[in-house]
Parts: structure tokens; C-alpha cells; sequence
């Protein structure tokens, strides 16, 4: 799971504003935990003081970085009867998506693996290059956590560039993990000093193994047809799209057309599967009409579907769609529950 | 909590419901969640507590639920508001749900129908709570450019999850007007724009309806007081139209009804 | 321009049938002749049709491969978009992003006889292959055709049917739901099943596709397996929900099938495996 470390340094927590404002000098959009209230959210920032690196999890993920909740995909204006296309600005912010923990980091190898595997995808790989990921293991997490069940964990540095991991004392080792990783550490190579042999493993968080996902996976297709099964693990679930919206890996998206007068758009927006008009067909048949169908099939997507055909999990275990869900469904609770049965 | 559990085990042993939708222990401490409970055997799961907030109501028009037989429900003040505004909107048939009503002096008490509720509910004080009604102060109080600043930050944060919607017992809409696309009223996107009429266009289609469970604000993701809203248009409702919803089975909500002495001229 | 996935082909409406109530078929062709030149399709893929400022709507190209610098689709007006392209003049531009999805295989389907199976708007769809081996006709044995329709105004492509009707070389019945007949009606009456029974098409070295409302592909499954078509002999065409048209937006997601990449077109065999979700 993890990639190769390509190289090893050390670093101080006293230089985190520095190297901050080093990356806005380099012309870098940086994205980071801020907290307001309680709430922690990736936004831009600008001074160091805003940002919060002790932080559970954020509400929203960081896919927005790569994967807005509307993006235009063309615009148009309409001359008579003909239609003049505009040309789409496959252009990103040059990004550094800073301080996100392993679980988002790795949610970017499963965005990559849906949005390219069998055309590429302009707007999204565009985004994608341009975005450098700088990683925070984590020292602490809470009982939604569950990256040990789908075989990642609090050190995980899969879909990070480079990952930090504070070892106490002030210090953090720096872990590069890519060419861009390499590159972002030698374009300040002042802030760094070479690591000897310092282990992150006692830093991180102890993040319990709660049920198999190898196992789980593995039976999901014989439990698809237990019907009372999936009802009754959604009973409560009204249907929103709020786990959908939170969630790192969840990609499923609507387009759609807006007009004003002769010129508009066309958008891709966050859609879910768990929304009864997701399937519903103009005629007015739909292949889901119950919620515990709708919920059956979040389930088999993310963890029997996505790993068939994609070879990733369609889950990073971050637990946000458990914190912020409306009724309190609890998705590691509901899985441990079928590893069980 | 003793009381309610034995209540509902006769509930379902003497077959008068088939299941009682309640609360439960949740994820954390401070969690709760709801409760289908079929087997007199299982009453001991019900709790409530204050942490108890979701309005249940909402289940009330879920298919899956509906085929579960009879229903009892565990109904704070605020749900059997919303089973009396069911009962005005013609959402539900009397005696369809027999509500245990708890959180109130005198302990949980059985209301087997409409009327019943209805008579409970006039002898438990009205309108919202000293805080509440502060809240909303605050917010009357704040000048127009501020009131803007407040709401624009506020919806700044929708991502359209429609977490509101689907927690409101009063969004029960087969076709919501965010999904009525000729022509399309609300801007697909979840930018300034598509929020803002998101979400107003929403308060205005409860206003004078809604009777201020706060579930759509408990129920959003990024934490945007959407019950304030909803808060200070149903408090305009009540001056402007005498409406207090969810207290009778009266069909006079402020912006269905048409009264020959209406205030307004364009509609006489 | 940049062009990515999502940029459509401008296709100008070039003719208009109107097939049945809200039912139309348009003929398009390329604005660009560089896109018409490089356009390639194959019997059975879909496309994603769309009206500039009011959306997208998925398609079969109802026209069939062997007849170049055109395609043509038949929908039937019941939403947002159909009701924008239903709007839409000769001489109107709408875009096209495809072909998308898998093809009918018939190549594989050559010295067979072919039993093709419509009700209602599910002859479109069906239509591309049916001429794309009436075009290549030699290479297959029988070739049947069983349609039918509520009424007789809501059968399609009447003008087709008739050509079929006489052709020695295509045994065609055509029938209406009972009570949709009218006077002058000279076809049959009854339900598609039951017309089939009577048709008696045999099931060796046969090929049977069908496309229609759940109900008739229902009840015409019994008449096909008693005629002696096991599922890998039968096909159909899902029309699943879809908006992108390349696997990503995951609204045609069936088990672990992608219907606008893996499909649309399955064999009842496949089907039998994946869940009904469809």
C-alpha cells in the first residue's frame, strides 16, 4: 500500500510558516486545515496562524481540489440556429494541498483510478498535475476511524508527494515520496537537514483494526441479494447526499445546462447515489425506487465494485460520512456488522 | 425511560402497533439515533434525553417504513407539532400513528389520534424558547448589510447535499422545486447564487409551515443555521398572519389560505 | 478550440420525421466534414445528444453503419432535453458527444437466422442493426421482425415497416395491442408474446434481440426459451440512466457493470448474472 520513500529529512515545527510562505512566494495556491468554531475546513491560507494542524478531521474532504462541487465544463453562446462553443480552461491554480492526514492523501490514488480508467479526463488530470500534496500522518484519531480495516493506517504515505510526521520535541520528519516531493524540498533545502534513522511509528495514532476488509469484500457479492439485510441497516436513513458530499472518494456527478438568454454553460456538479432521481429514468421507472436499495449500492460500490474493477477500494476509511450524517449511519460500524455475520 | 419502554412493550404486545420508531444509544455519548423496534423484547434499546433532537416525524412518509404496519413514535413537542401540520397537509390518516409524547411534565403519555394531540399540545406552553427567542433578537437586530454578510457566509458553506431536506418532516415534496428543470428555478451549482436561492427559496416554502424542530440545522453537514432562517420568517408569519402552525388541525397556514378580509387589497 | 471528452460533435438537423405522437426522428449531419470524415460507429452504441443550454440526453444512433455521412436518432419527448430537441428546426445545430458503449456482435451472428424483437419505442435502437444486416443481407439466413405497439399511431417507422413488409427476404409481423387497432388496421392484434408463439421462429442456429418495456421483454423471455433460444442466443440493449457516457458519473452503475461502457448491449446470460437493477 504505502509508495517508496525516495528520500529522508528532518524538519522543525518553527519552520512550518516559513516554508508556508515560501510556497505562496513560489506562486502557490495553499490549501490547509483552518478551523472555525468547530469546524475544520481545507480553505486557502494565507498566514500560518490560521492554520490548525491538530485537527481530527476535516467536515468536507479535500477532493474539491481536484473534484469541485461545479466546474464548468464548456461554455456557449447561441447565434440563431448555430452555437458558437467557447474553448474550456483546462488551466489549474499551481496547488498545495497542505496538512491533509493519509486518508485524503489516499483518496486521490481511488479519484485517479475512477476519472482515468478508460479515457483521461482533462479537467480532472489538469487539477491533478498541478496539485502537490504535502501530508500529515496522524496523532490522534477517533472511533469513526477506520483506514486500518481497508488495509492503510495513520502513517500511510500513498498519494502523498511528502508526508510529515511530527516526532514530539518540535521536530518532524519529512518523508518525499515523489519527483514533485523532491522537487518542492530542494526549492528549500535550507528548511531541511538530513533525517538519521528517526522512526515515525511510536508518533502515530493507534487506530484499531475493527473488521476485514479483504473479508468483507470478499462476501459482499453473496450478501447482495439479503434484502432484509440492507434494509434494515437503512432503515433510519432519510436520503440525503450528505455522506456522498463529505466523502474523499465518492465521485458520482450530474451535468447539466445553464442558460442566461443566448449564453450558458455546461456543468458538472457532486451528484449522489443515495438521491432517489439519481436513476430515475423520464419514463419514470427506476432501477432503485428504495433507500435501502440506494444504500446497498453505496456499500457495494465502494467495497465490492470499485476494488473489481478498479483494483481500489472506493473508501479511505476517513469516517466523515459517519460524523457528519444527519441520522447518525455509521459506515465502519455497518461494515464491522457484515464482517460479523 | 422506564415508563416509555413499558409503554411501548404493551404497545406491541397487545398488537396495536407494529412498530415503535424511537431513539437509541448512538455513535458517541452525546449521539442519538432512530429506533424501529418490532419485538417487545428489544423496548430496552428507547432511551430519551435531551440529546434525543431528531424529528422523527420525517419517517413517517418512507416507504420502507410504512410497510412496517401500525407505528408508534416516541414524539417530542416539536414532532407532534409536525404530525398536526401532517394532519392539516393531509400527509397522514388519523390514528395511523399512535404517539407516545415525552420530554413534558407529567411523563410520557399515549395520544392515539389527532385530537388527542391536539389537546396535549394546548396545554404545553407555545412559541419558541428564551434562547431561541434571543437568537432570533440578535439576528433582527443586526443591520441590513450585516444581516447580508451573515447569510451570505452562512450559504457560502451549502455544498447542496440537501441533508435540510431530507431531515425536514415539512420537505416531503415528491418533486422538490430544486428539481423542476422547466425551466430550471434554482442555479444548478452550489455557488453564491445557486445557494442562496437553495436555500430561501426553501425558507419561503415553509414559511408558515415550519414548526421549528431545527432538524434541517442539526442535520447540516457544514453547520449553516438554517433554523434561524426559517426562525425569523415563521415569527414574521406569526405577526404577519396570526399562523401557528402545527397546533391544530385547522387548514390555516398564512400562504395557502385565502381570507375574504385579507389585509392585502391585490387579493380581495 | 480544446477539445476534451466532453466536447460534442456539431451535428445540423438535416430532416425531421415526426413516427408517432412525441415521437421524432432526426437525421444529422457533421458541421465539421473533418469529424464526419473521422465518425466510425458500430451497431448497437449510443451517443449523448444534447440541446445548448438545456442538457444532454442518451441515445442509440438508430441509423445503421453502413450508411455514412449521417446518423439518426428517435426519441420520445418526456423530459427536460427532449422537450428543447423536440423545439429544434431543420437547419438547427445540437451537439453529439459518441459513439460510446459495445456493439452487437454480428459478425458472429453471420449463417444464422436473425429474430428481432420490438415493442414500442424499443424499435429504434433495434433499427441500426436491423439495416446494417438488411445492408449485408446475403451473409445471414432468416431474418424476422416482430414489432408491436399500443396503437397503430404509435408504431414506428411506418414508412420502414412497409418496405420490410415487402421484401421477400424479411418475414415481418406488425401488431397492436388489442383495442389499438383501427378500421383500415390490416396487421395483427395482440401482444407482442403471444404473436411471437404464433410466429413460430425457430431457435436453431437463430439469434433473437429484443428491446422493449419491461413488461413485454418479460413475458417474451418464456416464448423464446420454449422456441429453443438459450440466454446466450438472446439479446437486448439497457437504457440505464447515464449523463457522462464513459464509465465515470456512475448513475448507469449495474453490480459491477458499467452499462455505457460495459453495455449497453448484454446477452440474457450476462444479465441472469448481474442484479436487476436496470
Amino acid at each position: 500500500m504505502n509508495s517508496t520513500v525516495i528520500g529522508r529529512k528532518l524538519t522543525k515545527a518553527a519552520n512550518l510558516p516559513q516554508l508556508l510562505k515560501r510556497l505562496i512566494g513560489a506562486g502557490q495556491q495553499v490549501l490547509a486545515p483552518v478551523r472555525q468554531g468547530e469546524r475544520v475546513s481545507f480553505m486557502p491560507a494565507t498566514d500560518f496562524s490560521a492554520v490548525d494542524l491538530d485537527y481530527v478531521q476535516s467536515v468536507c474532504s479535500a477532493k474539491e481540489a481536484v473534484f469541485p462541487r461545479h466546474e464548468m465544463m464548456m461554455k456557449f453562446t447561441l447565434t440563431g440556429k448555430d452555437v458558437d462553443m467557447k474553448p474550456v480552461e483546462l488551466t489549474a491554480k499551481p496547488t498545495v494541498l497542505f496538512g491533509v492526514h493519509p486518508c485524503d492523501a489516499a483518496s486521490f490514488t481511488t479519484l485517479r483510478a475512477l476519472f482515468t480508467w478508460d479515457s483521461p479526463d482533462e479537467y480532472f488530470e489538469t487539477k491533478l498535475d498541478h496539485l502537490t500534496v504535502i501530508g500529515l500522518s496522524c496523532a490522534m484519531g477517533d472511533s469513526y476511524c477506520f483506514c486500518t480495516s481497508l488495509g492503510s493506517g495513520p502513517g500511510d504515505t500513498r498519494g502523498s508527494d511528502i508526508l510529515l510526521t511530527r516526532l514530539g520535541g518540535g521536530q518532524i520528519l519529512v518523508e518525499v515520496l515523489t519527483e514533485k516531493g523532491r522537487a518542492l524540498v530542494a526549492s528549500m533545502a535550507e528548511l531541511f537537514t538530513a533525517a538519521n534513522g528517526q522512526k515515525k511509528d511510536d508518533h502515530l495514532a493507534k487506530i484499531a483494526r475493527r473488521f476485514d476488509g479483504e473479508k468483507v469484500k470478499a462476501q459482499l457479492p453473496e450478501r447482495f441479494n439479503q434484502v432484509d439485510l440492507w434494509r434494515e441497516q437503512s432503515m433510519r436513513c432519510i436520503g440525503c447526499g450528505a455522506c456522498a458530499y463529505v466523502c474523499p472518494t465518492c465521485s458520482c456527478f450530474d451535468i447539466q445546462d445553464e442558460r442566461q438568454r443566448n449564453s450558458g454553460e455546461r456543468l458538472r456538479c457532486w451528484d449522489s447515489c443515495g438521491f432517489r432521481l439519481f436513476t430515475l429514468h423520464a419514463s419514470g421507472h427506476n432501477p432503485r425506487t428504495m433507500q435501502s436499495e440506494r444504500w446497498r449500492q453505496r456499500v457495494m460500490h465502494k467495497f465490492s465494485y470499485q476494488p473489481q474493477r478498479l483494483d481500489v477500494w472506493g473508501c479511505v476509511g476517513c469516517g466523515r460520512c459517519s460524523r457528519g450524517c444527519p441520522v447518525d449511519m455509521n459506515l465502519g460500524e455497518h461494515l464491522q456488522q457484515l464482517a460479523e455475520l | 425511560m422506564e415508563q416509555l419502554q413499558q409503554m411501548a412493550r404493551e404497545l406491541l404486545e397487545r398488537q396495536q402497533v407494529q412498530v415503535i420508531i424511537g431513539y437509541e444509544a448512538g455513535s458517541e455519548a452525546n449521539r442519538r439515533r432512530a429506533v424501529f423496534v418490532r419485538r417487545a423484547e428489544d423496548v430496552s434499546r428507547l432511551i430519551f434525553d435531551d440529546a434525543c433532537r431528531q424529528n422523527l416525524a420525517t419517517y413517517l412518509l418512507k416507504p420502507e417504513v410504512l410497510v412496517l404496519g401500525k407505528i408508534g413514535m416516541v414524539v417530542r413537542r416539536n414532532t407532534l407539532r409536525s404530525l398536526m401540520q401532517y394532519a392539516v397537509e393531509n400527509q397522514l390518516a388519523d390514528e395511523r400513528v399512535i404517539a407516545i409524547g415525552i420530554g413534558e411534565e407529567g411523563g410520557p403519555r399515549l395520544l392515539p389520534n389527532f385530537a388527542a394531540v391536539e389537546e396535549y399540545l394546548a396545554q404545553l406552553p407555545r412559541g419558541p424558547s428564551a434562547a431561541e427567542k434571543a437568537e432570533l433578537k440578535k439576528m433582527e437586530q443586526l443591520v441590513m448589510e450585516q444581516r447580508w454578510a451573515f447569510w451570505r457566509e452562512e450559504f457560502d458553506r451549502c455544498i447542496k447535499c440537501y441533508a435540510c431536506r431530507a431531515a425536514c418532516p415539512l420537505c416531503y415534496c415528491n418533486r422538490c422545486i430544486t428539481e423542476v428543470n422547466q425551466p430550471q428555478w434554482i442555479p444548478v451549482a452550489s455557488d453564491a447564487l445557486g445557494n442562496l436561492e437553495w436555500n430561501v427559496i426553501r425558507a419561503m416554502h415553509l414559511a408558515g409551515r415550519c414548526i421549528g424542530c431545527g432538524s434541517c440545522a442539526d442535520a447540516c453537514p457544514q453547520g449553516i443555521r438554517i433554523d434561524l432562517l426559517n426562525g425569523l420568517l415563521a415569527r414574521e408569519a406569526q405577526q404577519q398572519f396570526a399562523a401557528e402552525p402545527g397546533y391544530g388541525q385547522r387548514k390555516d397556514y398564512a400562504l395557502a389560505v385565502f381570507k375574504p378580509d385579507d389585509k392585502e387589497e391585490f387579493i380581495r | 478550440m480544446v477539445k476534451t471528452i466532453f466536447t460534442p460533435y456539431r451535428m445540423r438537423i438535416a430532416a425531421v420525421t415526426e413516427e408517432a405522437p412525441a415521437v421524432k426522428t432526426f437525421r444529422l449531419e457533421f458541421v465539421d466534414p473533418q469529424d464526419a470524415e473521422k465518425f466510425k460507429f458500430r451497431a448497437g452504441q449510443f451517443g449523448e445528444y444534447g440541446v445548448f443550454g438545456e442538457g444532454e440526453s442518451t441515445f442509440c444512433i438508430a441509423s445503421p453503419p453502413t450508411r455514412s455521412g449521417y446518423i439518426e436518432c428517435t426519441f420520445r419527448q418526456a423530459g427536460r432535453v427532449t422537450t428543447a430537441l423536440s423545439d429544434r428546426d431543420l437547419g438547427d445545430i445540437i451537439g453529439f458527444r459518441g459513439p460510446y458503449g459495445n456493439t452487437f456482435p454480428i459478425e458472429q451472428w453471420e449463417g444464422k437466422n436473425l429474430l428481432f424483437i420490438a415493442g414500442g419505442i424499443g424499435l429504434p435502437p433495434m433499427r441500426c442493426v436491423i439495416w446494417n444486416v438488411l445492408d449485408l443481407r446475403d451473409r445471414y439466413k432468416d431474418v424476422s421482425i416482430v414489432y408491436g405497439a399500443r396503437t397503430v399511431a404509435d408504431l414506428v417507422y411506418k414508412n420502414e415497416l412497409a418496405e420490410w413488409g415487402s421484401r421477400p427476404d424479411v418475414n415481418l409481423h406488425i401488431t397492436v395491442d388489442p383495442g389499438g387497432e383501427t378500421l383500415e388496421w390490416k396487421g395483427k392484434i395482440g401482444f407482442v408474446p403471444k404473436i411471437l408463439e404464433e410466429a413460430k421462429p425457430t431457435g436453431t442456429n437463430s439469434i433473437a434481440v429484443v428491446c422493449g418495456p419491461p413488461i413485454m421483454i418479460k413475458l417474451t423471455l418464456p416464448v423464446l426459451a420454449k422456441l429453443g433460444f438459450a440466454p446466450e442466443q438472446i439479446y437486448t440493449t439497457l437504457e440505464n440512466r447515464m449523463k457522462c457516457g464513459l464509465g465515470k458519473c456512475g448513475r448507469c452503475n449495474v453490480g459491477s457493470v458499467m452499462v455505457c461502457k460495459d453495455g449497453p448491449v448484454f446477452t440474457l446470460a450476462q444479465l441472469e448474472k448481474l442484479p436487476q437493477e436496470y
